[in-house]
């Protein structure tokens, strides 16, 4: 076999292992990087418009209860959420919606139809009934979510943490 | 610079010395048959290292391991990579290493003095059988919970003590929890353990005594 002089036989078979080891090496580590790292590249729908079905079933000037529940995915586990809302229809094509959340400490308020007020049941709060504060310890009127009317339907627009 | 802090290290460490005595030792001419064994130890390393990964979403419960698996599959990025080569691993890693041992039957190289290398080969053949039948479970499907139910019925026929050793395998009469977990805990710990111990003995063994020559007339 000649001689090259540039390059041993030894020298070579060094360099195209480490070549091939170093290739290879990135062709798998790479991918490994991407797999520690998934969950936190995953995007999640921060907002999504839910339907709560056609206006003309809520009342006028009656703030009404309507639940849904949300389903989140953290890997294989799923968490549900439920939500509840007020919907207030203040004319045949305007509408609020209200969440029942009380923004004290997050208990849920429910609308007494004799004192035509929201009253939360924990600290004794009350809001009126477009969600303003009367007495009570919370900080802030009720929260309101965004509306919009479609073919008829009322939708809202959550916005999740 | 980089020659200064080698010579720095080599002084210390004795870096040449391991380099001459581990991969510059002295070999009979020999064939592609005894690249084997180092194929066996670079799928043993893979199997370590891609099984590690698999624990970072892996869940040994019966409530989660097959969600956690399909997780994996369908959703972790390049998860269907890592399982796959684990997968894959393990099914070449078996192959492997047992035609590693019909080589060195076959060339009658368990002979003197190299008995103690054979049986520290035979611990590591059957340790790794042991690896592929407890990982078999961890998917939690209907293939896995099935075979194991078969697997661990087998030594239940041996006579007085078979039940026990099924029971002892199982974590209880039948498959369940507890079951899925020893398996896992096996799988990850014990057996490993065992087997990165043994391969230390079986290569200070191999670089000791050096290889046997391919048998020919004399023998």
């Amino acid at each position: 076999m000649p001689n090259s002089p540039s390059l041993t036989r030894r020298q070579f078979v060094t360099l195209v292992g480490a070549a091939l080891s170093a290739f290879m090496g990135t062709l798998v580590g790479l991918p490994a990087i991407g797999y520690l790292l998934s969950p936190a590249l995953e995007r999640r729908e921060r907002e999504s418009w839910i339907s709560l079905g056609p206006l003309d079933q809520y009342p006028l000037n009656q703030p009404t209860l309507f639940t849904f529940t949300r389903t989140k995915k953290h890997g294989w586990e799923k968490t549900v959420t439920s939500y509840g809302v007020y919907v207030l229809r203040t004319s045949p094509t305007q509408v609020r919606v209200f969440s029942n959340v009380c923004t004290h400490l997050s208990c849920r308020v429910r609308w007494d139809e004799e004192a035509r007020e929201y009253i939360c049941p924990c600290h004794d709060g009350h809001f009126a009934i477009d969600g303003a504060i009367i007495s009570g310890p919370q900080p802030r009127p009720l929260d309101e979510y965004e509306t919009k009317i479609e073919g008829g339907n009322l939708f809202i627009l959550l916005r999740e943490a | 610079m980089l020659r200064r802090l080698f010579q720095w290290l080599d002084e210390r460490l004795g870096l040449t010395t391991i380099h001459d005595v581990v991969l510059d030792r002295k070999v009979p001419k020999v064939n592609w048959w005894f690249t084997l064994g180092s194929a066996s130890l670079f799928l043993f390393l893979l199997q370590g290292i891609t099984g590690v990964f698999l624990t970072v979403y892996y869940v040994p419960s019966p409530d989660h391991a097959y969600d956690s698996v399909q997780y994996i599959m369908n959703e972790v990025r390049f998860g269907w990579l890592i399982r796959g080569m684990h997968h894959w691993g393990a099914n070449l890693m078996v192959l492997v290493v047992f035609i590693h041992m019909l080589r060195t039957f076959f060339y009658a190289a368990y002979k003197y003095p190299r008995e103690l290398t054979w049986i520290s080969g035979v611990v590591l053949l059957l340790a790794t059988l042991g690896m592929g039948f407890t990982g078999y479970l961890l998917p939690w499907n209907q293939r896995a919970y099935w075979a194991t139910t078969v697997g661990t019925e087998i030594p239940g026929t041996i006579p007085i003590i078979g039940p026990f050793i099924t029971s002892v395998l199982r974590g209880g009469s039948e498959l369940s929890a507890l079951t899925l977990s020893r398996f896992y805990s096996v799988h990850i710990w014990f057996l490993p353990a065992v087997i990165t111990v043994t391969i230390g003995l079986h290569l200070y063994l191999v670089i000791r005594l050096g290889i046997s020559h391919i048998p020919d007339e004399n023998d």
